[in-house]
C-alpha cells in the first residue's frame, strides 16, 4: 500500500479515463442505431436503405452537406453556452426563449437601423449587438430569478420560454405586422444588403461559420484551461464548499447564465441574418432544446460536443430526404431518442460497475 | 453470527488497501479495529457490506461462503453498517425512513412499525419520536435512528465506523451501554476508532491494521503503547502544551447577540489576542456552531460588533472577511469543506487566489505535490477527493489552508484523524501561532481542549461561560458545566 505522488501518473490517468468515456459513448451510439434498424424492420421498412438515405440527404450534394453546416453553427453555439449553465449546475431550460430573445431584439435593430443609410455591415454588426444583448438580459432574468427570489431556474427558465414565444407572437401580428396582412409566417423580411451572404454554390454563410468555431474553441478553452472555468465546475459539484473555499458564487451563476445568454443572443441573430430574415413565431428553431439534449449526451463536454451537434445536424437535414423517399419522417426522432435512451443506460451501468471496481 | 475473512486483498489502482487479510470475528462480540489513517479500516468494511468487490478472497457467515454484492444484499444477510461519513438523510419523517427500508408490501402498516420504533427506542432508552423529522435530530440522534432501523431490519452484526465523532458524552455512554447490550443479545458488533481509550473499554477483542495489512489481534488485558506501536512502528508522544499567546488583542466581540431558529446567544463579549487558541467546549448544538460562524461572516449577529484589528466588521460578509485573513474548517468536510468529484490539484488551484485567467498546470501539480508530501496525505495529485480515506479527506482539507492567515475557525480539525496524526496537524497549527495567527476551534474531546487552548469557552443551552484558563481546569469541572452544573 504504499503510494508515492508521482507527476507522471496524472496524464496517463486522464487518457485512461477520456478512452473509457469514448468506448461507452460509441457502445450507446451503436446500440441505438441496432435498436432503430430493429424498429425499422419490425415496421417492414429497409433499414439499410433508411441510413443510406438519411447520408445520402445530409451528404449527398455540396448543398446539402452546406445545410448540415449551416444548422450545425446555432446548434453548436446553443450546446456551448448550455455547457456554461451546466458547468455551473444550472439547467438553463429557458434556452429556447434566450434564443428567441435574440431574434426579435436583432430584428428590432433591423426595423431601427433600416433607413438610416448606415453601412450595412456596420447595421448587422449592430443587429448582432442588439441580439447577444437580447439574449443576456433574457437569460439573466432566470439567474436573477433564482439568486434573489429563490425561483429553481428550471420553473423560471420554462415560464420566460414563453413569455418570449408570445412576445414574438405578439409583434408579429401587433406593432411589427406586415403592410397589409397579418400573418403567422412571420414580419417583413430584412433588406437583402442585411442578409449575410452564401458562399457560392452552397447554403452557408462563411460568417457564421467563422462565428461558430470561435464560439466553440473559445467555450473549450474557457472551461478546460482557466480559473473561471475551474471554478464554475466546483461551484456545479459543491456550492457551498465552493464558496467557502472563496469563490463568489453568486457572481460565477449571473456570469454563467450570461455568458449563456450571449451565445443564445449570437444564435438568435445568426437564424436571422442568415435563415429566416424574418421574425417567426418559433424563432428558435427548437435549437435550444436539441442544444440541452447534445449538452447532456456529451456529458458537458465542448469538444465532444461539437461533434455530436454534427451528427445531430446530419441527421434532421438526412431526415428531410426520407420524406421524399416515402419513408418514416419520424426516422432522425426515433433514433435520437434511442440515442439519448442508450447514452443515460450505458452511463448508469458504468457507474454501477466503478462503484463495483 | 460469526464472521470469517479469508485472503482477502482490494486493490484501487495501485493502492493495495486490503493486503490477503484473514481473521474471525465470533458470535456475540464487539471487535475493536484500530490502524492508521488509510490502513484499509473502512475499505474491509464496505467489502464486507457489498460496497466494494474483494479482488480476490472469500468470506463466511457462520462458516458459510457468501457473496455479498449489495449493501441491500448485505442487510438481507444481516449485516449493517454505520458510515464514517452518514449518508445524505433526506427530509422526511423518522417513520418513513424506515418504511423506506422495507421489502415488503404496497400498504405499510404503519401503525405496527410506529409501535415498533417506540418499543425500540424505549428498550435502549433512546427519545426518538417517529413523527419528527429527521433534519431537526442531532448527529448522536440520527446515529441512533440508524441503529434502531438496522436492528429492526434484523441485523445480526454491526457495523461502526469511527461513530463517536460529533456526538455528545451522554450519548456516547448510551451508544456503549446499547453496544453491550446487543453483544449480550448474540449480536456481533464491529467497532472501527482511532480512540484507543474506547476501544479498550469497549471491545472484547482487536485488531489492528497497518498500511492495507492485519498487524494484529491483541486481547485483555489491553496496553496502550502496545497499540501504539503496533499502529505506527513506533511510540507517539503528546508534545508538551506549548503557548504562543501574545498580549496584543485583535479581535474584540462587543455585546454580540446571535440567534437561529432553535438557539439565542446574548451579550458575549470577548478579546482574542494575537497566537492565542480559543477551545469551545459544549454539547453538540449548545451554540458553538453559530459562534464560529458569526466570526466568519457566515452569520449576521443580531446585536453588537465585531472588531477585527480595530477595524469595524459588524454586518461584512464571509469574503471580505476572507479577504483580511479569516479562514473556515467546517465539520462535514464532504458537504462544506471539499468538492467530491474533483482532484486533490484542482482543489489546491481553487484555494489559492490567483488573477490570471488561465491554470498552470505545471505549478498546479508542484504545489500539490508539496501538499501532499508535507501533510503525508496518502494519494495522488489526481486522486478524487472521495476516493481518500477519511482520515486523508481531513489532512486535505487542513492542507488546504493558506499561508498567511490571521484567525483560523475551526469545527472538529482533528476528527478522523489517528492519534500520531492528530499531534502532529496540531503542532503544525502551533507553528501558526507563532506568527501571530490565532485559533478557535470547536472538540467533543475534552482533553484535546485543554492540552491545546489558551482560554476554553463552554457552551450550555444558549449561555456562554467567562473565558476560563486551560492550565487550570479540569475535565471534571468542564465536563460538570458542559452537563448544565455550576452556572
Ligand atoms: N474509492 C477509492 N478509490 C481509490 N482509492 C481508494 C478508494 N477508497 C479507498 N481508497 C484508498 O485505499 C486506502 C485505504 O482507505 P480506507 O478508507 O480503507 O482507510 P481507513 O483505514 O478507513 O482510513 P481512515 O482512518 O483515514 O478512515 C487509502 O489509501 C485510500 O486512498
Ligand atoms: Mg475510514
Amino acid at each position: 500500500m504504499s503510494l508515492e505522488p508521482r507527476a507522471g501518473q496524472t496524464p496517463s490517468i486522464l487518457k485512461k479515463s477520456t478512452w473509457i468515456d469514448f468506448g461507452i459513448r460509441l457502445t450507446a451510439v451503436i446500440l441505438a442505431l441496432v435498436f432503430t434498424s430493429l424498429i425499422l424492420v419490425i415496421a417492414k421498412a429497409q433499414p439499410l436503405e433508411a441510413y443510406k438515405s438519411i447520408l445520402q440527404g445530409a451528404f449527398g450534394t455540396t448543398i446539402k452537406f452546406t445545410s448540415v453546416i449551416a444548422s450545425w453553427v446555432p446548434l453548436v453555439i446553443a450546446t456551448s453556452g448550455l455547457l456554461f449553465t451546466f458547468t455551473a449546475g444550472l439547467w438553463n431550460i429557458g434556452m429556447e426563449g434566450q434564443i428567441v430573445m435574440g431574434a426579435v431584439f436583432t430584428v428590432g435593430a433591423f426595423r431601427i437601423f433600416d433607413e438610416t443609410g448606415l453601412d450595412p455591415s456596420l447595421v448587422i454588426f449592430l443587429a448582432f449587438l442588439a441580439g447577444a444583448a437580447g439574449g443576456i438580459f433574457w437569460a439573466l432574468l432566470p439567474g436573477l430569478m433564482k439568486i434573489y427570489g429563490g425561483v429553481n431556474e428550471i420553473f423560471g427558465g420554462l415560464g420566460l420560454n414563453f413569455v418570449a414565444k408570445t412576445a414574438a407572437i405578439w409583434l408579429i401580428f401587433g406593432p411589427w405586422k406586415r403592410p397589409g396582412v397579418a400573418s403567422g409566417s412571420g414580419t417583413e423580411w430584412i433588406d437583402i444588403p442585411f442578409r449575410l451572404p452564401y458562399i457560392p454554390g452552397t447554403n452557408l454563410s462563411l460568417t457564421i461559420l467563422i462565428i461558430a468555431i470561435i464560439v466553440a474553441v473559445f467555450t473549450a478553452i474557457m472551461l478546460k484551461g482557466t480559473h473561471f472555468g475551474l471554478r464554475l465546475k466546483a461551484i456545479g459539484k459543491n456550492d457551498k464548499a465552493a464558496y467557502i473555499l472563496g469563490i463568489p458564487t453568486t457572481r460565477y451563476f449571473l456570469l454563467a447564465f450570461g455568458l449563456c445568454g450571449l451565445f443564445a443572443g449570437i444564435a438568435g441573430a445568426i437564424l436571422v441574418t442568415s435563415k429566416q430574415y424574418s421574425l417567426i413565431p418559433d424563432a428558435g428553431f427548437g435549437y435550444g432544446f436539441l442544444g440541452l439534449l447534445v449538452a447532456m449526451l456529451v456529458n458537458y463536454h465542448p469538444i465532444w460536443s461539437a461533434v455530436i451537434a454534427f451528427f445531430f445536424a446530419a441527421l434532421s437535414i438526412g431526415n428531410t430526404e426520407l420524406q421524399y423517399m416515402g419513408l418514416n419522417s419520424y426516422f432522425a426522432g426515433v433514433l435520437q431518442g434511442f440515442l439519448v435512451l442508450f447514452v443515460v443506460l450505458v452511463d448508469g451501468v458504468r457507474k454501477r460497475l466503478v462503484t463495483k471496481l | 453470527m460469526k464472521i470469517s475473512f479469508q485472503h482477502i486483498n482490494k486493490w484501487f489502482g495501485k493502492v493495495h488497501a486490503n493486503n490477503d487479510i484473514n481473521f474471525t470475528i465470533p458470535s456475540g462480540t464487539i471487535q475493536g479495529i484500530l490502524g492508521e489513517n488509510g490502513a484499509g479500516k473502512s475499505t474491509l468494511m464496505k467489502v464486507l457490506t457489498g460496497f466494494y468487490q474483494a479482488d480476490s478472497g472469500e468470506i463466511f457467515l457462520d462458516d458459510k461462503a457468501v457473496t455479498i454484492s449489495s449493501p441491500e444484499d448485505a442487510v438481507m444477510m444481516g449485516i449493517g453498517m454505520l458510515h464514517q461519513d452518514p449518508l445524505d438523510f433526506p427530509p422526511m419523517k423518522v417513520i418513513d425512513n424506515f418504511l423506506l427500508g422495507t421489502r415488503g408490501g404496497l400498504f405499510p402498516n404503519r401503525k405496527q412499525v410506529e409501535k415498533d420504533i417506540t418499543r425500540l427506542s424505549q428498550e435502549f432508552d433512546f427519545q426518538i419520536n417517529p413523527d419528527s423529522f429527521v433534519e431537526t435530530l442531532t448527529v448522536g440522534e440520527r446515529q441512533q435512528l440508524e441503529i434502531l432501523r438496522l436492528l429492526w431490519l434484523g441485523v445480526k452484526v454491526l457495523i461502526l465506523d469511527e461513530p463517536t465523532t460529533g456526538i455528545s458524552a451522554n450519548q456516547k455512554e448510551k451508544l456503549f451501554a446499547t453496544l453491550l447490550k446487543l453483544a449480550s443479545q448474540g449480536l456481533t458488533v464491529i467497532f472501527v476508532s482511532h480512540k484507543l481509550e474506547e476501544v479498550e473499554q469497549l471491545c472484547s477483542r482487536v485488531a489492528v491494521f497497518r498500511q492495507g495489512q492485519l498487524v494484529g489481534e491483541v486481547m485483555p488485558p489491553y496496553d496502550t503503547d502496545q497499540f501504539v506501536y503496533m499502529m505506527f512502528g513506533k511510540s507517539v508522544e503528546v508534545a508538551d502544551k506549548s503557548t504562543f499567546r501574545s498580549e496584543v488583542p485583535y479581535i474584540k466581540l462587543e455585546n454580540i447577540s446571535l440567534e437561529d431558529y432553535r438557539l439565542r446567544l446574548r451579550d458575549i463579549n470577548l478579546e482574542i489576542n494575537c497566537g492565542e487558541v480559543i477551545g469551545l467546549a459544549g454539547m453538540e448544538g449548545s451554540g458553538q456552531r453559530l459562534f464560529l460562524r458569526m466570526l466568519t461572516g457566515l452569520m449576521r449577529p443580531v446585536g453588537g460588533s465585531i472588531l477585527y484589528g480595530g477595524h469595524n466588521f459588524t454586518g461584512r460578509t464571509y469574503p471580505v472577511f476572507q479577504k483580511a485573513g479569516v479562514a473556515y474548517l467546517p465539520a462535514a468536510r464532504l458537504e462544506e469543506g471539499l468538492i467530491p468529484g474533483m482532484t486533490l490539484t484542482e482543489h489546491f488551484i481553487l484555494s489559492e487566489e490567483h488573477h490570471e485567467l488561465f491554470v498552470n498546470q505545471k505549478s498546479a501539480i508542484d504545489l500539490t505535490e508539496d501538499r501532499i508530501r508535507e501533510f503525508y496525505i496518502k494519494g495522488t495529485p489526481a486522486s478524487q477527493i472521495e476516493q481518500l480515506s477519511g482520515g486523508n479527506q481531513q489532512r486535505a482539507l487542513l492542507a488546504l489552508l493558506r499561508n498567511k492567515l490571521r484567525l483560523i475557525l475551526m469545527e472538529h480539525p482533528t476528527r478522523g484523524l489517528d492519534i500520531e496524526s492528530a499531534i502532529w496537524i496540531w503542532s503544525k497549527m502551533k507553528e501558526r501561532c507563532k506568527d501571530c495567527t490565532s485559533i478557535v476551534f470547536t472538540s467533543s474531546d475534552l482533553d484535546e481542549i485543554i492540552q491545546y487552548s489558551d482560554r476554553i469557552l463552554v457552551f450550555f443551552g444558549g449561555l456562554v461561560s467567562k473565558p476560563i484558563d486551560a492550565d487550570t481546569t479540569t475535565v471534571d469541572e468542564l465536563g460538570q458545566l458542559i452537563g448544565g452544573k455550576g452556572w
